[in-house]
C-alpha cells in the first residue's frame, strides 16, 4: 500500500462532495477533487515522487508538506518551481516534472576557447 | 620569531599576498578580525575580466593577472589535493552587448581601443552573438566577444591561496583585530597592536579591503578607501541556457563612474550549480547592508533587457558586499611613502578577485627587491590622481 | 485610527487581529495560505468542507468564532494567498512587500504596506535531523503527515512509522490513524529519565500542559483505540529502499542519542514521519531588525513587543508553547499593537493565561531537546543538505581541508544551505556539524536564519514593480546617503 486518500464515505469528518478536476503530469491524466493541492492529487493517485534531483538523479516528492523544503516543486502551466504542496490543482493544469541537470564546468581553459573559436569563423580578432 | 611581514586581512588580497610572500621566502603572519574569507571576498562574484577595462595601467594589471590564473589554479590543485573544494576556474568568455542604438558606437570604439592594447575583443554580428547565446534579446545593437574573460569561485580561491600559504609556513590568526601600530624611535612601523596582543614585524601590509581606510587611519596614515555597495541576485537552479558572462555595455560606464547614486548594469551568467547570477549594483551608502527592493527591481529590469526569458525565473536570494573603492578607480599596491614599514594592497573595488594574483606578485617583487612584471608606479600613493586626496603628512 | 498589520493567520495571528480590532485599530491580516487557521487549524478546503471538522480539531469552535468575527468586522481586511516576501527597513519606517496570488505564481500583483504597527506571527515548521535514507520518497517530516491528513485527508502511507522527539509526535500519530493509516509505532528519542525531568513520567500527560482536557483526552483515547506502540529511547536511524521507503531500521539510543550497537531492528514500512522539534520562521523578524535571542527565538518583552518600535511578535516564533500559548501571546501582541494599555482589563486574562506557559519551552527542551550523539547514525554519504545534495562526509572534509571558521565560506565551498529552500531544512544542522569541526566555533557571526528574500520572487514580477513604487519614501532613502 502507499499514500492514498481516505475514502470520504468512511470518514468521520464527512467531507463534502467536491467537483472533480483533471490535470496531466508529463502527459498522463490524473484526476482529483477541487480544493486538493497538486501534491494531494498526486499522492492520492499513489504517486510518491515526481522530481528528479540534479546531482544524484534520485526521486523526490513531498517532504515537509507545508511549503518549506521545496522538494515537491513542479512546473505548472509553464511556471517553474511551483511547490506542489502549496498550489491547489486547477482543472486542466499541465504539470511537468523537473529534472535540472547540472551544467558541467572544468578547469581546462583552452578547451572551451578553442571550440568557441571554431564556432566563429567570421569573428574578427 | 618576528615575521618579516604581518598582513592585515584574510580576504583574497591578503591570502594571495601571503602565498606570494611565502613563496618568495619571507615569514608571514596573517591577521583577520573575523574568519578568513568572510568579508568582501565572500560577498561578490568571481569574474576575472579584461573586458571591462579600457587601455591603461589597470588593464595591464588585469592582463598580467589573467596570465597567472591558469597555472596558479593547477599548482593549487597539486598542492592541496582533490579533497579541497574546486576553484571552479573557467575561461568561459564574456559577451558584452549594447542594448540601445546610442550604445552601439561607444561600445565598438571601446573594443577597438582595447584591441590596440592587446585584448582579444571580437566584434560579432547579432546573428553570431545569438549563436553564442541563443536566448539573448535579438534587439541588441552590438556585441563583442572576449574569450579571455574567466571566473573563479572567490571563496574557494581565497581559502586555497590561504591554505597554500599555510603549507608554506604562513601563520594565519583569525579573530584578531588590529587596533593600532607600533612605531620605532625613527617613526617606522614595526608591528601592530591587536586584540590578541602586539605583533612585531619587519613590515605591515594593509589588505583590509573596504575597511583599509579605517585600518590605515589606526596606523596614522589616512587612505581614501570607501565602501561601494553591490548587490547580486541569485535565481533558483534552472536548465542551462546562459553560456557566457553577458554584460550590458553600460557596465563599462558604471565601473568608471564615481557617482554616489545607485547604478546598476547587468552582468548575467550561470554558475556551476545551475543558478543564474544577476549583478550588480553600485551605490555609496557607507556600510549600510539593508535590503533595498528598488535595487532588486532595477537589476531585474536590466537582466530582462539581456535575457527576456528570465521573466519567469525565480530569485531565491540576494546578497551583497562592499567593494573597496578608491576615488581614482585604481588600487593601491605598494609602500606608503609617508610611513616607513607600512604597505598597502587594497582599493581594488569590483576587480579584487581578478587582480589578486597580480597584486600579490607586485607586492612580493617590491618587498624583496625583485623586478615587478608590471610597472608599479601607477599604483603607488604618490600617483598624480591622488595628489589632492592623500595628505603628505601621515 | 492605528493601522495594524498582522502577518500570519495561525492561532497567534488570529488572536492578535481580534485583540487589535477590539482595541479600536483597523487591521490587515495576511497569510500566504488561502485559508485561515495556520498549522494547528489546518482543515479541508471550502470545496470539500467537512461537516464534522471538529472531530479532527481541538478547539474547532473557537477557531470558527475567531474566523467569523474577523471576516465580518468592518475594520478588518483579511488577505489570503498573500505572501510577504520582504520587509524593507527604510529610515522612515518599515515597508512590507507582499505578492497576492497563487503560491509561486507568476505575474502576481504586488502590494507594499506601511502600517503603524506590525504583529509578526509566522509560526514554525518541524526540524528533521538527517539520517541515512531520509531523502527517499516516503520519508516525510511529521508535519507533512499532519498537514496532509488535516488539509487533504491523505494518508502518507499504509504502514507508517512515526519517530523523532517531542510531544508533537502524538497528534501526528493520532491524525494518521484517523486517516486510515496503520501506525506501526511512535519512537521517541528521549529516554525516560530526560522525559521525567521535563514532564511527568507518562509522556502524554505533557499534553495536559497545553490544555487540561481536550487534547489530552483525545490523543490518549485515540492511542488506546488504535493501539499504537509508543517507545522511548528509540530512533529511526535509517530508511531503506531503492526508489521509495520499504523498510526502516530502528535502534535504541543512549542518553546522548547515540545509537546503541546491536539493538538495530528492521521494520517493513511504506512511510516514515520524522520530527525532532521545531524551527521558528524568524526571517521576517530578522528583516524587520528584531533582536533574536541566543536560543534563536524572537526577543519580546512582556507586552510581546520586539526590540523594534511598533513591531510585535507572537506564537511559535517567540518560543515553542503550543496553541494556547500562541492564542494568549497573540491577544497580548494585538492589543499592544493597537496601542492598548497594560492595565486594560481586556488583556488581563491573556496575561494570566500566558503565565501558565512560561516554562513550557524549557520543559520541552529538557525533555526532548536534540542531544549531540545523534551524529552517530550519520554515514559519510548521508545527505545533510537535501537541495544541493551535500553529504555529511563532504561537509566534514571541506571543514578540515580549508580550516575555515567562516560559515559563509563553508556554505559557499560546500554549497550546503545554498539551494532553493535556502537552508530552511538543513541550516541549523549544517551550523551544528560545521561548528563541531572548528573548535573555536564559527567566527563570522552570520546565521542561516537570515533570508532577506523570504520567498522566491519571479524576475518579471520584480521588473513589473520597478518605478511603480519609487515612492517618495524609497527615493528619500536612496538619496539620503549621498
Ligand atoms: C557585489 C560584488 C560583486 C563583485 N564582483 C567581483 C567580480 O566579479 N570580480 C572581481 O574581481 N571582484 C569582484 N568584486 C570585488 C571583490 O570582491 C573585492 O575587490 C575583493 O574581494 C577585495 O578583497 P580584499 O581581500 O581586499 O577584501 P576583503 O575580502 O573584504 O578582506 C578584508 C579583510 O580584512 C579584515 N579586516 C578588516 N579590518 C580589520 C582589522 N582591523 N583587523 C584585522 N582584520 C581586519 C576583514 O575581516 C576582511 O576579512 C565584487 C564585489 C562585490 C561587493
Ligand atoms: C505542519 C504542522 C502541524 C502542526 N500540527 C499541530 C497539531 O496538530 N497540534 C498541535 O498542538 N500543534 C501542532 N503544530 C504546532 C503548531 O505550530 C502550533 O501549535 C500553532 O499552530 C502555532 O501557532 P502560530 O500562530 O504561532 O503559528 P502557525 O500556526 O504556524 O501560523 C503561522 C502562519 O503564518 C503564515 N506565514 C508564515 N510566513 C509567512 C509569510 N512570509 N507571508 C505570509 N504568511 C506567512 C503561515 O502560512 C501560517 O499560516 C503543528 C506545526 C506544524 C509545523
Ligand atoms: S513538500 Fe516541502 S515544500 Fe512542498
Amino acid at each position: 500500500m502507499a499514500s492514498r486518500m481516505f475514502p470520504s464515505r468512511d470518514d468521520r469528518i464527512q467531507p463534502a462532495e467536491a467537483p472533480p478536476v483533471a490535470l496531466t503530469i508529463d502527459g498522463q491524466r490524473v484526476s482529483g477533487l477541487r480544493g486538493q493541492t497538486i501534491a494531494g492529487v498526486l499522492l492520492a493517485s499513489g504517486r510518491l515522487s515526481w522530481r528528479t534531483t540534479s546531482a544524484g538523479a534520485t526521486p523526490r516528492g513531498v517532504f515537509c508538506g507545508i511549503g518549506v523544503c521545496f522538494d515537491c516543486i513542479v512546473t505548472v502551466n509553464g511556471d517553474r518551481d511551483v511547490r506542489a504542496c502549496q498550489r491547489r490543482a486547477d482543472d486542466g493544469d499541465v504539470i511537468l516534472t523537473q529534472y535540472d541537470d547540472l551544467p558541467g564546468h572544468d578547469d581546462q581553459p583552452q578547451h572551451d576557447e578553442l571550440t568557441r573559436r571554431d564556432e566563429l569563423p567570421g569573428a574578427a580578432s | 620569531m618576528t615575521p618579516d611581514v604581518v598582513i592585515i586581512g584574510a580576504g583574497i588580497i591578503g591570502a594571495a599576498c601571503a602565498r606570494s610572500l611565502v613563496r618568495a621566502g619571507l615569514r608571514v603572519t596573517v591577521l583577520d578580525r573575523n574568519a578568513a574569507a568572510s568579508g568582501t571576498s565572500a560577498s561578490g562574484e568571481g569574474n576575472l575580466l579584461v573586458s571591462d577595462k579600457g587601455p591603461g595601467e589597470e588593464l595591464r594589471l588585469a592582463q598580467y593577472a589573467s596570465s597567472l590564473w591558469p597555472d596558479t589554479v593547477a599548482e593549487l590543485r597539486r598542492e592541496l589535493g582533490a579533497d579541497f573544494p574546486s576553484l571552479e576556474y573557467e575561461r568561459k568568455g564574456g559577451l558584452v552587448v549594447a542594448t540601445t542604438p546610442a550604445g552601439r558606437d561607444p561600445l565598438l570604439a571601446f573594443a577597438e581601443s582595447q584591441r590596440g592594447a592587446g585584448v582579444d575583443a571580437r566584434v560579432l554580428t547579432v546573428k553570431q552573438a545569438l549563436r553564442l547565446e541563443p536566448d539573448l534579446n535579438p534587439a541588441i545593437t552590438a556585441a563583442i566577444h572576449y574569450p579571455e574573460d574567466a571566473q573563479v569561485q572567490p571563496v574557494a580561491a581565497t581559502e586555497a591561496l590561504l591554505a597554500s600559504a599555510r603549507l608554506g609556513g604562513a601563520d594565519v590568526r583569525v579573530g584578531v583585530t588590529v587596533t593600532g601600530g607600533i612605531r620605532a624611535a625613527d617613526g617606522a612601523l614595526v608591528g601592530v597592536r591587536t586584540s590578541a596582543g602586539d605583533f612585531s614585524a619587519g613590515a605591515v601590509l594593509n589588505a583590509a579591503g573596504p575597511w583599509s581606510g579605517e585600518v590605515s587611519r589606526s596606523l596614522d596614515a589616512s587612505l581614501p578607501v570607501r565602501p561601494r555597495r553591490g548587490v547580486v541576485l541569485v535565481t533558483t537552479r534552472m536548465p542551462h541556457r546562459i553560456f557566457h558572462k553577458v554584460y550590458d555595455a553600460d557596465y563599462v560606464g558604471a565601473v568608471g563612474s564615481g557617482e554616489a547614486e545607485l547604478q546598476t548594469s547587468s552582468v548575467v551568467e550561470s554558475t556551476a550549480a545551475g543558478t543564474v547570477l544577476i549583478g550588480s549594483s553600485r551605490e555609496q551608502v557607507g556600510f549600510d547592508n539593508r535590503l533595498r527592493v528598488s535595487v532588486l527591481e532595477e537589476l531585474a529590469v536590466k537582466a530582462l533587457r539581456l535575457f527576456p526569458f528570465l521573466a519567469g525565473a525565480s530569485v531565491m536570494r540576494s546578497y551583497g558586499g562592499f567593494r573597496p573603492y578608491m576615488p581614482d578607480h585604481l588600487p593601491v599596491i605598494g609602500p606608503d611613502h609617508r610611513v616607513p614599514g607600512l604597505w598597502h594592497a587594497t582599493g581594488h573595488e569590483g576587480a579584487g578577485i581578478g587582480l589578486s594574483l597580480a597584486t600579490a606578485e607586485l607586492i612580493a617583487a617590491q618587498l624583496t627587491g625583485g623586478v615587478p612584471a608590471v610597472d608599479p608606479a601607477s599604483f603607488l600613493l604618490t600617483r598624480p590622481s591622488l595628489a589632492a586626496l592623500v595628505p603628505e603628512v601621515a | 485610527m492605528t493601522g495594524v498589520l498582522v502577518i500570519g493567520a495561525g492561532p497567534a495571528g488570529l488572536a492578535a487581529a481580534r485583540a487589535a480590532l477590539r482595541a479600536g485599530a483597523s487591521v490587515t491580516l495576511l497569510d500566504s495560505s488561502d485559508q485561515l487557521g495556520g498549522q494547528y487549524w489546518r482543515h479541508l478546503p471550502d470545496s470539500r468542507a467537512g461537516v464534522r471538522e471538529d472531530r479532527l480539531h481541538h478547539g474547532w469552535d473557537r477557531f470558527r468564532a475567531l474566523q467569523d468575527e474577523l471576516l465580518e468586522h468592518p475594520g478588518c481586511e483579511v488577505v489570503p494567498s498573500a505572501q510577504v516576501w520582504a520587509i524593507e527597513r527604510l529610515d522612515e519606517g518599515l515597508v512590507v512587500h507582499v505578492h497576492v496570488g497563487p503560491p509561486d505564481g507568476n505575474r502576481r500583483p504586488s502590494r507594499e504596506l506601511t502600517p503603524d504597527a506590525i504583529v509578526i506571527a509566522t509560526g514554525a515548521y518541524d526540524r528533521t535531523l538527517p539520517f541515512p535514507g531520509w531523502d527517499l520518497p516516503g520519508v516525510f517530516s511529521a508535519g507533512a503527515a499532519q498537514a496532509l491528513a488535516k488539509g487533504e485527508r491523505v494518508a502518507v502511507g499504509g504502514r507508517v512509522v512515526v519517530a523523532g522527539a517531542g510531544p508533537f509526535l502524538l497528534p501526528v500519530a493520532a491524525s494518521l490513524a484517523q486517516t486510515g493509516a496503520r501506525v506501526l509505532g511512535v519512537y521517541e528519542a528521549s529516554r525516560p529519565r530526560a522525559l521525567a525531568r521535563g514532564w511527568l513520567p507518562r509522556p502524554w500527560r505533557l499534553l495536559g500542559a497545553t490544555s487540561k482536557f481536550g487534547e489530552l483526552a483525545s490523543y490518549a483515547l485515540s492511542h488506546v483505540r488504535h493501539r499504537i506502540p509508543y517507545r522511548v529511547g528509540h530512533a529511526v536511524i535509517a530508511a531503506h529502499g531503492t526508489d521509495r521507503v520499504e523498510q526502516v531500521t530502528v535502534a535504541r539510543l543512549d542518553a546522548r542519542w547515540a545509537p546503541i550497537p546491536g539493538t538495530e531492528r528492521r521494520i517493513d514500512a511504506d512511510a516514515v514521519c520524522v520530527s525532532h522539534g521545531f524551527t521558528p520562521r524568524i526571517e521576517l523578524a530578522i528583516a524587520a531588525g528584531c533582536d533574536i535571542r541566543p536560543d534563536r527565538f524572537v526577543r519580546v518583552d512582556d507586552r510581546q513587543h520586539t526590540s523594534v518600535p511598533g513591531v510585535f511578535a507572537a506564537g511559535e516564533i517567540t518560543g515553542i508553547g503550543g496553541v494556547d500559548a500562541a492564542l494568549a501571546e497573540g491577544a497580548i501582541a494585538g492589543h499592544g499593537a493597537a496601542g492598548g494599555g497594560a492595565d486594560d482589563p481586556a488583556v488581563r486574562r491573556d496575561l494570566a493565561r500566558r503565565a501558565t506557559f512560561t516554562d513550557f519551552a524549557a520543559r520541552i527542551e529538557a525533555a526532548h531537546g536534540i542531544r549531540p550523539g545523534w551524529t552517530g547514525w550519520l554515514r559519510p554519504d548521508t545527505l545533510v543538505c537535501r537541495c544541493e545534495e551535500v553529504p555529511y562526509g563532504r561537509l566534514r572534509e571541506t571543514g578540515r581541508a580549508t580550516c575555515s571558521t567562516s560559515l559563509r565560506s563553508l556554505k559557499l565551498s560546500t554549497r550546503a544551505g545554498l539551494g532553493i529552500c535556502q537552508g530552511r531544512v538543513c541550516g541549523r544542522t549544517v551550523e551544528d556539524l560545521l561548528g563541531r569541526e572548528s573548535p573555536g566555533g564559527l567566527l563570522d557571526g552570520t546565521s542561516t536564519d537570515r533570508r532577506p528574500i523570504a520567498s522566491p520572487v519571479r524576475i518579471g514580477e520584480l521588473a513589473a514593480a520597478h518605478g511603480r513604487h519609487t515612492s517618495a519614501a524609497t527615493d528619500a532613502a536612496r538619496h539620503q546617503h549621498q
